[in-house]
């Protein structure tokens, strides 16, 4: 495989395809919209399932029934359009379904616009639906990252009979760059022991969320905890930049942290010890990793296109042990590097002098 | 299910069906949805389709349906079974598929899911049971509700001034051209029963045959909810529904008078 020019819905939806995605469900929104304008033209051509639902209520309902026959299933959307998927959403959790759900994210609130944005953070990770579980949340920064991360989606969606969310933003969607596409994966034609298929020469399956006792369901959310301990424990993906000896940790993800990459790139140049620390999945969020980290660097300053979410994870994470102070432009404003390079330099002033925050060097005494 | 041997001189003229799972229901007594589950199950026994039969249950007292029929069933969000169902269908087109679903489940909180469905022309069957009430959430005004019923939503009988009309969705959904079969019928007495039986096999021959949306909507009772006895509620059902709700074929498609 080469590489091409490649824009992130439309890589999406194409590593979707290769991942033997067997049906998808959308509404139209934008900056999602060309991913379901591709689904529509290639599962035909592919005599998969495409169809446009009426409602984002119903095209997450479908997946939900196109779950419960054991296909790879997805659907995509923009922050409105999740909101509105929230019940389903549930609904499968609650059933242990797997399927993929692409947010490709926009400002908000309300209608807010057609504009990048990091603000379904909190909605996406806490729980994206009522009742106690946490989806799987993948966060790309490139238009390759967005292919590979589609990818092992389905198979973490499989692994765990789990909803898998690609958290994208409106950047990711939009922008072209060069990115190599996976080969093309034969769709799988064994469905799972537990799918409705009809009971033939088996006992019926049946696939609720509903239980009228609650030790039943008490017991059952003991189950869904099980599962999501353990990709807790097995499934905290990160990649970092410069943090072998940073003294200023910059944590940021998807567009965020891209653009922090940027920043940290002028700091170094500049003889500043700054690296980045750039979160993979939002849930499981990786704080392994990260409060390790927490143990060597002097200070944590977190970048998001949203008025403060992640910054709770790690604050989470680091446990106190370190100030960490937040950046953040909201309504689909893209913060430029220069803006994050300014929060650096004031880190590494209040660094110097001490304000506050205890370096490397102090600490190792 | 028990088997009782049959001696020389016995016949069998009375059983459960097989499609009818062995479990009690939550049903109350004399509520017609017993009746509802027993024609659809017996229909599906007489077209051989139970190993290939999947039923979406609705949100309401239908809501363990999914275990109530000796087939494979889930369990739908309020209202989005006829969406659930077309995921289900769309993936496995070979399988039958059946959404069961109340009137405050199809004709409120999930119009939109069921008129699109029937829209596309979705080859899936819906059997709507139709009681003018919310019967699982304790008897408040359905968008069915009759004019001056009361309930626990509309104590002083539905005020058509501030709450509209009764919705009705037999009519509704046959304008929409992907309604292959749409019928109207009662289950308040013996010979209404069997008509209603007559048309959910119809309504699964059509399905069966890829014609297309096929729905049944059955005039139910809910004594409780209504506060009568089981018998004066099959009499209300006659009396009060019908004349709102009128028996009859509101869409049969040409090619289903050859079935
Ligand atoms: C989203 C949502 N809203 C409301 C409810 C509460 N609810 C459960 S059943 C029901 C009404 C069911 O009435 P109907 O569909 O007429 O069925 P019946 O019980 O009369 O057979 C309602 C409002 C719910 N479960 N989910
Ligand atoms: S509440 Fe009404 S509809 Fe529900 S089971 Fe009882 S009688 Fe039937
Ligand atoms: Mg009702």
């Amino acid at each position: 495989m080469t590489k091409q020019m490649l824009k992130g819905n439309i890589a999406i939806a194409e590593a979707a395809i290769r991942a033997g995605v067997e049906a998808y469900f959308g509404y139209p929104i934008t900056p999602q919209t060309e991913l379901l304008e591709h689904m529509s033209k290639r599962m035909i051509e592919l005599k998969r399932v495409f169809l446009q639902a009426e409602s984002e209520v119903a095209a997450i309902n479908m997946v939900y029934g196109a779950a419960c026959t054991g296909v790879r299933v997805m659907t995509s959307s923009s922050s409105p359009g999740f909101s509105l998927m929230q019940e389903g959403l549930s609904y499968i959790a609650g059933s242990e379904l797997p399927c993929v759900v692409v947010d490709v994210m926009r400002g908000g609130p309300g209608l807010g616009n057609i504009l990048p944005s990091q603000g379904d953070y909190f909605q996406i990770t806490r729980s994206a639906g009522h009742g106690d579980y946490h989806p799987i949340v993948l966060a790309p920064a490139s238009v390759q990252e967005a292919i590979d991360l589609t990818v092992l989606a389905f198979e973490l969606a499989d692994k765990y009979r789990h909803i898998v969310i690609v958290a994208a933003d409106g950047l990711i969607g939009q922008m072209m760059e060069p990115a190599e596409l996976p080969p093309m994966q034969a769709v799988a034609t064994e469905r799972p022991s537990w799918a409705l298929t009809g009971a033939k020469d088996r006992e019926p399956n049946a696939i609720a969320s509903f239980y009228l006792k609650a030790e039943e369901e008490e017991a059952f959310n003991q189950k869904i905890q099980t599962t999501l301990q353990k990709i807790q424990k097995t499934e905290q993906r990160s990649t970092e930049f410069y943090t072998d000896d940073c003294e200023i940790l910059v944590v940021g993800y998807g567009t965020a942290g891209r653009i922090a990459l940027s920043a940290v790139q002028t700091a170094r140049d500049n003889g500043m010890k700054v690296g980045l620390f750039r979160p993979l999945t939002l849930w499981p969020f990786p704080e392994k990793r990260l409060s390790e980290l927490a143990d060597v660097v002097g200070a944590c300053l977190v970048v998001e296109m949203n008025a403060g979410q992640m910054v709770e994870d790690v604050r989470l994470a680091t446990g106190g042990q370190i100030p960490v102070s937040f950046y953040g432009r909201m309504g689909g404003v893209i913060p430029m590097p220069d803006e994050i390079l300014h929060e650096i330099e004031t880190h590494c002033r209040q660094l110097k002098n001490c304000e506050g925050i205890v370096t490397l060097s102090e600490r190792a005494k | 299910m028990t088997t009782i041997a049959l001696n020389e001189t016995s016949t069998l003229v009375y059983q459960r069906p097989h499609s009818l799972a062995t479990c009690n229901t939550n049903y109350c007594p004399g509520c017609t949805h017993g009746i509802a589950h027993r024609l659809l199950a017996e229909a599906i026994d007489e077209l051989g389709l139970q190993e290939r039969t999947i039923l979406v249950a609705p949100v309401g007292c239908s809501v363990f349906a999914y275990k109530y029929f000796q087939m494979d069933g889930c369990e739908a969000a309020h209202g989005r079974a006829p969406a659930m169902a077309t995921g289900i269908k769309r993936v496995q087109p070979e399988k039958m598929v059946v959404t069961y679903q109340g009137d405050g489940d199809l004709a409120s909180i999930g119009m939109a899911e069921i008129v699109h469905a029937a829209a596309r022309g979705e080859n899936i069957t819906t059997i709507f049971v139709n009681n003018a009430i919310y019967g699982m959430t304790g008897g408040q005004m359905a968008p069915t509700s009759l004019p001056g019923q009361k309930t626990t939503s509309s104590p002083f009988g539905r005020d058509t001034q501030m709450t509209g009309y009764p919705v009705r969705m037999s009519e509704l959904l046959s304008t929409l051209d992907g309604a292959t079969y749409i019928v109207r019928r009662s289950l308040h007495d013996i010979a209404n029963i069997r008509k209603a039986k007559k048309a959910i096999l119809t309504a699964l021959k059509v399905q069966m045959n890829g014609m297309g949306f096929s729905m049944v909507e059955l005039l139910s009772s809910c004594p409780t909810n209504w506060g009568l006895e089981p018998s004066e509620a099959l009499h209300w059902i006659e009396k009060n529904m019908i004349p709102a709700f009128p028996l009859g074929d509101y869409k049969v498609h040409e090619e289903v008078k050859s079935l």
